[in-house]
């Protein structure tokens, strides 16, 4: 009789074990996960491939010519040939990138999202500045052959660091103005009516709230797509840098800009086609001074956009 | 029938068990020569009398449309000065779009448009050369939600002031606006932290003595209190009931115990069929809630429907 409870409790407790302890093997889940892990260890395995392949036969040039390798020009001997060129005509190509697409694209976003009404050409021009960012590359090189080359030759000088730096900036363009128009749009609405509710003028709500709350965003779209651009190589070789003949004398800096070019990744592409096979390790280890650029670009990008962020 | 409803409108529960100063009804309206309940057999949807130079608004057939959708269906009724105005009235019935009309906020809004006239102190706010900026700064807004700019207490409330050109001591404009706002005691220590560091309550008062540190004629508050606590809800009334004195307050409120509790005039609008909110009855509160001439109102403030 004292028993018959106790029994009974203990049943319960059975009973409600036994439901919690859950079912047989999913298979589907497993299998699933398997997939999911499969998919996971190509793309990780493709790209470490990549890299120790460049790196075993990069690193000994590296170690071998330290930063001589760094600070050395062109030579037809893969011995004593240099980057240096490369990553002068790179980091130039990037002053054009930035000091022309930054303001052209932030004040091209600003216009779209702060000022036009929502018409029907506003939503065309949307929409073709997103299809812009996803032209190929190469597309735009020969953009910048028949423009920037072509018809303003007179002022470019033709194939020169000038038609390179303007081809690379119309490039990265769609890219400045799509970040910076969603780094706008994350701005809320209500902090614009605050702004707008003690009588502030549109200038001055742009000005005083949304660039500044925006500018985190802004920047960090801007660095990433000066990343792309320092990548680029088609474009570039269609408009005319050409792998060993830039001269880097800073003695006239006009006379330079109008002269010929190089940049880091049409240095690779050169590198890559020589047939002296002596350049099969300076090609990967150029490859190497471009990723440590990129890199280091993307980190200040992650960097900034920790230090900036804010939540509403 | 009358005392019924009288009842009902107001339990006991809600008026004469609390204590304290600020769980009250406006009984003002039979003395109040702004805001007269006007007398006859017959009253109209805004039965009140409002002196013409009393009048701050005056809204005569108003209309708001968003592209082809009539928003607001022609209302007309006058704000009084240096009173307290709540509209209230079912969700979606109008009642910001009509606020945001009153300083043209809606401007803002891509197909936002009005039919009829808005006058404030007898100027057509949407007459041609009418100055969107300049109508804001006379006229200035607290929102639902709290939205202190993401920069320090000071420059939240220095923005306005700075923008209308003011050339005076601005640490003092700084400081009477957070005092009249209730919150420089809470404040004058940290008048360079991030205002959104503030609790919700104390952010919505950061909000108003941004709003009257530019020295604004009308305050607008579209729900100001939804978001808050009771206690804080109880602190922006008293305030709201402090800065009457010197300003103008049209106030959006769900809260029908707020209306009641905190606004002189009280102007109840509902929706049509279309959705198109109108005006079923303006009058002095007390008398809305007590002896509310329209069935609408009266199913409205009992909780029948809404």
């Amino acid at each position: 009789m004292a028993a018959r409870p106790r029994t009974q409790a203990l049943s319960t407790a059975d009973i409600v074990r036994q439901t919690l302890q859950g079912r047989r093997l999913d298979i589907g889940t497993i299998v699933f996960e398997g997939l999911l892990v499969l998919a996971l260890a190509v793309t990780i395995g493709v790209l470490v491939t990549l890299l120790v392949e460049v790196f075993s036969d990069g690193v000994p040039v590296l170690a071998a010519r330290g930063t001589d390798f760094l600070t050395t020009g062109l030579s037809s001997s893969p011995d004593r040939t240099g980057v240096a060129q490369g990553i002068m005509g790179s980091l130039l190509l990037m002053v054009f990138v930035i000091v022309l697409s930054f303001p052209i694209g932030v004040g091209a976003a600003v216009y779209l999202e702060e000022y036009a009404r929502d018409t029907p050409v506003t939503r065309l021009v949307n929409t073709a500045i997103r299809n812009l960012a996803g032209v190929p590359a190469i597309v735009y090189g020969l953009l910048g052959v028949a423009i920037f080359v072509g018809a303003l030759g007179g002022l470019t000088g033709g194939r020169t660091i000038i038609s390179g730096g303007l081809t690379l900036a119309v490039l990265v363009l769609p890219i400045v103005i799509i970040t910076t128009a969603e780094a706008l749009r994350a701005v809320p609405m209500t902090i614009r009516e605050a702004a707008f509710g003690v009588g502030a003028t549109r200038w001055e709500t742009v000005r005083s709230h949304v660039l500044p709350y925006a500018a985190p965003g802004i920047f960090t779209g801007t660095i990433l797509s000066l990343a792309r651009a320092f990548g680029e190589t088609a474009p570039l070789i269609v408009v005319g840098a050409i792998a060993g003949t830039f001269r880097y004398s800073a003695d006239n800096v006009v006379e330079q800009l109008r002269g010929p070019y190089t940049a880091l990744p049409t240095i690779i592409y050169g590198f890559s086609r020589d047939p002296d096979a002596g350049f099969r390790a300076d090609t990967a280890a150029a490859i190497i001074v471009l990723l440590v650029v990129l890199l280091a670009v993307n980190a200040l990008a992650i960097v900034l956009r920790n230090r900036f962020e804010r939540r509403w | 029938m009358s005392v019924e409803t009288e009842r009902k409108a107001m339990p006991p529960s809600e008026t004469e068990q609390r204590e304290g100063p600020t769980i009250r009804l406006v009984t003002q309206s039979d003395t109040d020569p702004a805001i007269r309940l006007a007398q006859g057999p017959s009253r109209a949807a805004v039965s009140m009398e409002v002196p013409a130079e009393e009048i701050v608004f005056d809204l005569n057939a108003l209309s708001c449309f968003y592209g082809s959708f009539r928003a607001v269906n022609e209302i007309s009724l006058q704000v009084p000065r240096n009173r307290i105005t709540a509209i209230i009235g079912p969700s979606g019935c109008g009642k910001s779009t009509l606020l945001r009309s009153f300083n043209r906020m809606n401007d803002l809004v891509d197909g936002a448009r009005i039919e009829g006239t808005i006058l404030y102190h007898g100027v057509d706010l949407y007459e041609d050369g009418v100055d969107p900026v300049e109508v804001r700064r006379r006229i200035g807004m607290v929102f639902q939600k709290p939205n202190p700019f993401p920069k320090s207490i000071y420059d939240n409330v220095a923005f306005g002031p700075k923008v209308a050109g003011f050339r005076g001591n601005l640490d003092e404009l700084v400081e009477a606006s957070l005092r009249r706002a209730a919150l420089w005691d809470e404040v004058k220590d940290k008048l360079r932290s991030v205002g959104t560091s503030l609790s919700g309550g104390q952010q919505q008062r950061l909000c108003i003595a941004r709003a009257i540190a530019v020295e604004p004629d009308v305050i607008l508050m579209d729900e100001p209190c939804s978001s808050l606590d009771p206690i804080a809800t109880l602190k922006i009334e008293e305030l709201m009931n402090e800065l009457k004195r010197n300003y103008t307050i049209v106030i959006v409120t769900h809260n029908m115990q707020q209306a009641a509790r905190a606004s002189d005039v009280t102007a109840f609008l509902t929706m049509g069929e279309d959705r198109a909110g109108h005006l079923v009855e303006m009058a002095p509160t007390e008398a809305l809630f007590t002896r509310p001439a329209n069935r609408l109102t009266e199913d409205y403030i009992t909780g029948r429907f809404g």
